[in-house]
């Protein structure tokens, strides 16, 4: 790891600079703002899941108090206003494209899943637009539902241009070996999984408020945005025909997004539009029970899995038939998800020979589905770590040592996996030691017959993963169907007096950007941490960017920062070399002081600005005034964190009730910049992991209607529900970016469910058990116990 | 309308509201303090938690006109000036927050649990804080900073 020069540089565990406003009620978030004279609109929303819009009649609701305007589809359409575009789509297996039906922001003719955006009502006050909303009568033909996605092709077409409900057929990999590999295999060991549909749930609902200002036809949106660049490049140039010149996006505080919050939703689009037809700001803040039925819902996979071994147990081939719910439309990243970013990671950290793999991404009459947080990643890794554990129990061998035996090695590396990756750097033995040892593997027998005693079934269980963080490059991903780049800008801007700032296209929404980045400046220029200002979300002020998903941020935005920084180093060099009428190449830079060796000359960093805006005595011949550089970066490949992380439970047999009781993880991130926060979103991965093995589950009953649609119904992990974890870290350096960091963001979310679900089958493995279907209910487990016993007893 | 009067962050507050206005609209929108946070509609996040007359609160379930007379405290009214309360810097220690959003309720909540109990266990504070979801930090470093609170706070 790089020494931090000074005491709040990289490696540091800084506390938080953004702290405090989030801690006196002062952060800023969306709904906290009020503009003068705004209206407020409320959204009337399908109550079917499929059916025909035959009529609206909204004269009653026109004529109600406050009421300022009711649009519908028609109006939409008479603005000629687009939708939602997708950002990435895939080639089929036959070669054809992704089918891509339209998606108007307010429905047009019919209606696709309860939830869908039929009417807005603006009024004066949100009370006034919904009760006004109560007299808007829409009259529907009520078609039937697709809800089953293992049947989703044989219902009725949802799309007319999407025949069979299929979105896309996507394949990866060597068939005709991988078939081979079964063929052949010693053991074949077969697993289907269900990987659970789940609602992001980001505390701070979503929210947006749009303003127009005639005088010069510009636009500002307020909005939860993860990247508000490609919200003004969606909302400008696909959908409301808007100069992105005149389109303001600023996404202000933001309560945490998870991937919920990446894509341009009908809502802020339809407050913008509204801003100039009436002329005044509009705003809409959604209900909780809005966001969990419009909310773009993530994972939601049936795996089919079938893994081949040699007589020797190496892993000799994997096939994966996946079918995917993409739900009612096509969301930004909901193509990618399932393919790119699913498909590439089926190697995980083991030498698999060969693979195959095929993607069917199927409409149904449920909320789209898209990216949260891991995005296609968890899926892989979850029925990868599951199978891996099936195999062990089936050749009857330790999980780790069957893990162990079939790791990459570490003298592989650069590793090409047969499924398109290239792994740069990795050394999986180590974290796995780690973390065994953490957790006192060698003693859990042990605890298992302590806990025997008690009545009490103890388990252990293993998953050991990969994930690639910070896709890239922009060329690679163009070739694979992606619309937008996926570099990362920075500006940094030094001050007369020495203070900097810093403007990123990345936005932080809980992830500390403003410390973290903070840090790697205060390091490279050796001024304090408390003189270098982040700035970020406000499409105005920063350049470009493609904001926070995926592990990015700090991979390929702290990288760009640091390309930047770089370029003002090698300005100020020059200065400093003027100033001290030295050679350039003798000036050294190093604790915020440009010295010239050899000498006792030296220049602060301050002087340096300072002279960079009072350009008396200043290398004109050779520089421009001003202390100010960009940079955009674009990685030369994914980054690819990797670790082991193990769960222990104890269940009750009376209840079924899962305890988890201990956790112990080992991940490599490369280098830490900073790991108190590194640390913190390791916790919160792994309690979003816990909860999809444990508590969440988004339902839709056969009708189409969303039973899950509250916190009284979703269950979400509290204080209660968790323990503490055990987190520790081994590195091994990324290669291609020059901070040598991977990302953290995901991990925990990726690696955490297949632990726990192994260690619950191996807490009911002595009874029989060999499956758990996520999320592990009280319920289920007492189902599975009583099922087992009773067949024992037959 | 209800006139509503009553004490928000030891400031004496009149307005005249509508009946049906919940406490944490007035505390929002009337007042214009937005630390109070809403995430959810059916009583069960916290992210509204303020106190009234010391006690817990959710705000979002209460009508402004109940409080008639009351004491309010919201997150704008602990710190001491600049000096946060030591409940907020023990947040800030532990890095007990991320996004922010549950922030203002899981601290006011913390305040008065250990009000109750100075010197809680990690049990008691697990269970204390069941009814503030926090979707962001796996609550790990908020028990941490509950514990380092009460510590501060003199339990
Ligand atoms: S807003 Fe969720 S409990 Fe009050
Ligand atoms: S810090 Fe984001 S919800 Fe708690």
């Amino acid at each position: 790891m790089p020494e931090g020069s000074i005491k709040d540089g990289i490696g540091a565990s800084v506390r938080r600079k953004e702290d405090k406003r989030f801690l006196t009620g002062s952060g800023r978030y969306t709904a906290d703002i009020t503009r003068p004279g705004q209206l407020h609109v409320h959204f009337i929303r399908s109550v079917h899941a499929h059916a025909n819009i035959k009529a609206i009649r909204k004269d009653a609701a026109e004529a109600a108090e406050g009421v300022v305007a009711i649009f519908t589809g028609e109006d939409v359409a008479a603005d000629g206003i687009g939708g939602p575009i997708c950002g990435w789509v895939v080639t089929n297996r036959d070669g054809s494209p992704t089918n891509e039906p339209p998606h108007p922001i307010l429905a047009n003719g019919a209606v696709r899943y309860v939830g869908d955006h039929v009417v807005a009502v603006i009024a004066e006050t949100l009370e006034q637009a919904m009760d006004a909303a109560e007299l808007v009568e829409i009259e529907y033909e009520v078609l039937a539902p697709v809800v089953d996605l293992a049947n989703a092709g044989s219902g009725p077409q949802i799309h007319e241009n999407v025949p069979g409900n299929m979105y896309f057929d996507f394949e990866l990999g060597d068939e005709a070996a991988a078939t081979a590999a079964l063929e052949s295999a010693a053991t074949v060991v077969e697993l289907e999984v269900r990987n659970n549909r789940l609602i992001p749930n980001a505390m701070e609902p979503r929210a947006a408020l749009a303003e127009y200002d005639p005088i010069d036809d510009s636009y500002t949106l307020f909005t939860t945005s993860q990247n508000p660049h490609l919200t003004r490049l969606v909302i400008g140039a696909f959908m409301l025909s808007i100069p992105e010149s005149k389109l303001r996006v600023v996404a202000p505080d933001v309560g945490g997004g998870f991937g919920s919050k990446i894509y341009v939703y009908p809502e802020e689009a339809v407050c913008t539009w509204a801003s100039k037809k009436l002329q005044r700001p509009v705003k809409w803040t959604a209900d909780r029970s809005e966001s969990f039925l419009a909310d773009a819902h993530g994972r939601d996979h049936i795996n089919k899995v079938r893994m081949a071994l040699d007589k020797d147990n190496r892993i000799t081939g994997l096939r994966v038939d996946t079918v995917a719910n993409i739900g009612s439309y096509l969301s930004a990243f909901s193509v990618v998800t399932p393919t790119i970013l699913h498909a590439p990671l089926l190697s995980g950290c083991y030498q698999i020979p060969a693979i195959y793999t095929n993607v069917k991404g199927m409409a149904t009459t449920t909320a789209p589905v898209d990216a949260y947080r891991g995005a296609g990643r968890p899926e892989a890794t979850y029925l990868l770590e599951r199978v891996m554990d099936t195999a062990a129990r089936q050749v009857g061998m330790d999980p780790a040592a069957f893990r162990r035996m079939n790791f990459i090695p570490k003298d592989a590396f650069p590793y090409q996996t047969p499924v398109a990756l290239q792994y740069d750097i990795g050394d999986y033995e180590p974290p796995l030691d780690k973390a065994l040892e953490m957790i006192d593997y060698k003693g859990f027998e042990a605890r298992r017959a302590e806990a025997a005693s008690r009545g009490k079934y103890r388990g252990i269980g293993l998953s050991s993963y990969i994930e690639a963080c910070g896709i890239a490059p922009s060329a690679v991903a163009g070739a694979l169907g992606a619309r937008v780049g996926l570099y990362e800008s920075a500006t940094v801007r030094v001050d007369p007096t020495g203070t900097v700032n810093v403007f990123t296209g990345t936005h932080s929404h809980g992830q500390g950007h403003d410390t973290t980045f903070a840090q790697i400046v205060a390091d490279k220029l050796g001024v304090d941490i408390g003189s270098v200002e982040i700035i970020h979300g406000d499409s105005d002020r920063i350049p470009f960017g493609m904001g926070s998903y995926g592990s990015r941020s700090l991979a390929v935005g702290g990288a760009a920062i640091a390309k930047a920084v770089d370029k003002v180093i090698e300005k100020s060099k020059i200065i400093a070399a003027h100033l001290m009428e030295a050679a350039d190449a003798d000036v050294v830079f190093a604790d915020g002081k440009f010295t010239v060796a050899g000498t006792d000359n030296e220049k602060g960093f301050g002087e340096i600005a300072l002279a960079a805006y009072v350009p008396h005595n200043y290398p004109h011949d050779r520089l421009e005034p001003g202390l100010e550089e960009t940079a955009f970066y674009d990685p030369l490949n994914f980054t690819y964190p990797s670790g082991t992380h193990i769960a222990e439970v104890e269940i009750d047999p009376s209840t079924g009730v899962v305890e988890l009781v201990d956790w112990a993880c080992c991940d490599d991130f490369g280098n830490l910049i900073n790991p108190m926060i590194v640390e913190g979103q390791v916790h919160g991965g792994i309690a979003q992991g816990v909860g999809q093995a444990l508590l969440e589950n988004a339902h839709y009953d056969e009708t189409g209607q969303l039973i899950t649609a509250s916190y009284m119904d979703y269950c979400m992990p509290r204080a209660d529900d968790l323990p503490n974890f055990k987190v520790d870290y081994t590195v091994t350096a990324c290669t291609h970016n020059d901070l040598g960091v991977k990302g953290c963001g995901e991990a925990g979310a990726i690696a955490s469910p297949p632990a726990l679900i192994n260690a619950v089958i191996d807490a009911l493995a002595p009874l029989g058990v060999t499956d758990m279907s996520m999320p592990a209910t009280p319920e289920k487990v007492w189902r599975a116990i009583n099922d087992a016993q009773t067949e024992a007893a037959e | 309308m209800t006139m509503v009067n009553l004490t928000l962050n030891g400031k004496q507050v009149s307005a005249d509201v509508p009946d049906n206005t919940l406490l944490v609209t007035f505390i929002r929108e009337t007042m214009g303090l937005t630390g109070t946070h809403v995430g959810c509609d059916t009583s069960q996040c916290g992210a509204c938690v303020v106190h009234v007359d010391g006690e817990s609160q959710k705000s979002c379930t209460m009508l402004a006109a109940a409080a008639e007379g009351a004491s309010v405290t919201t997150i704008e009214g602990i710190a001491n000036g600049d000096s946060l309360h030591p409940m907020q810097q023990a947040f800030h220690e532990n890095h007990g927050l991320q996004c922010g959003f549950c922030t203002p309720g899981m601290v006011m909540s913390a305040i008065e649990l250990v009000q109750d109990n100075p010197n809680p266990s990690e049990a008691e504070i697990r269970e204390g804080l069941e009814g503030n979801i926090c979707r962001c930090t796996g609550y790990h470093n908020i028990v941490k900073s509950v514990q380092a609170g009460a510590k501060m706070m003199g339990g």
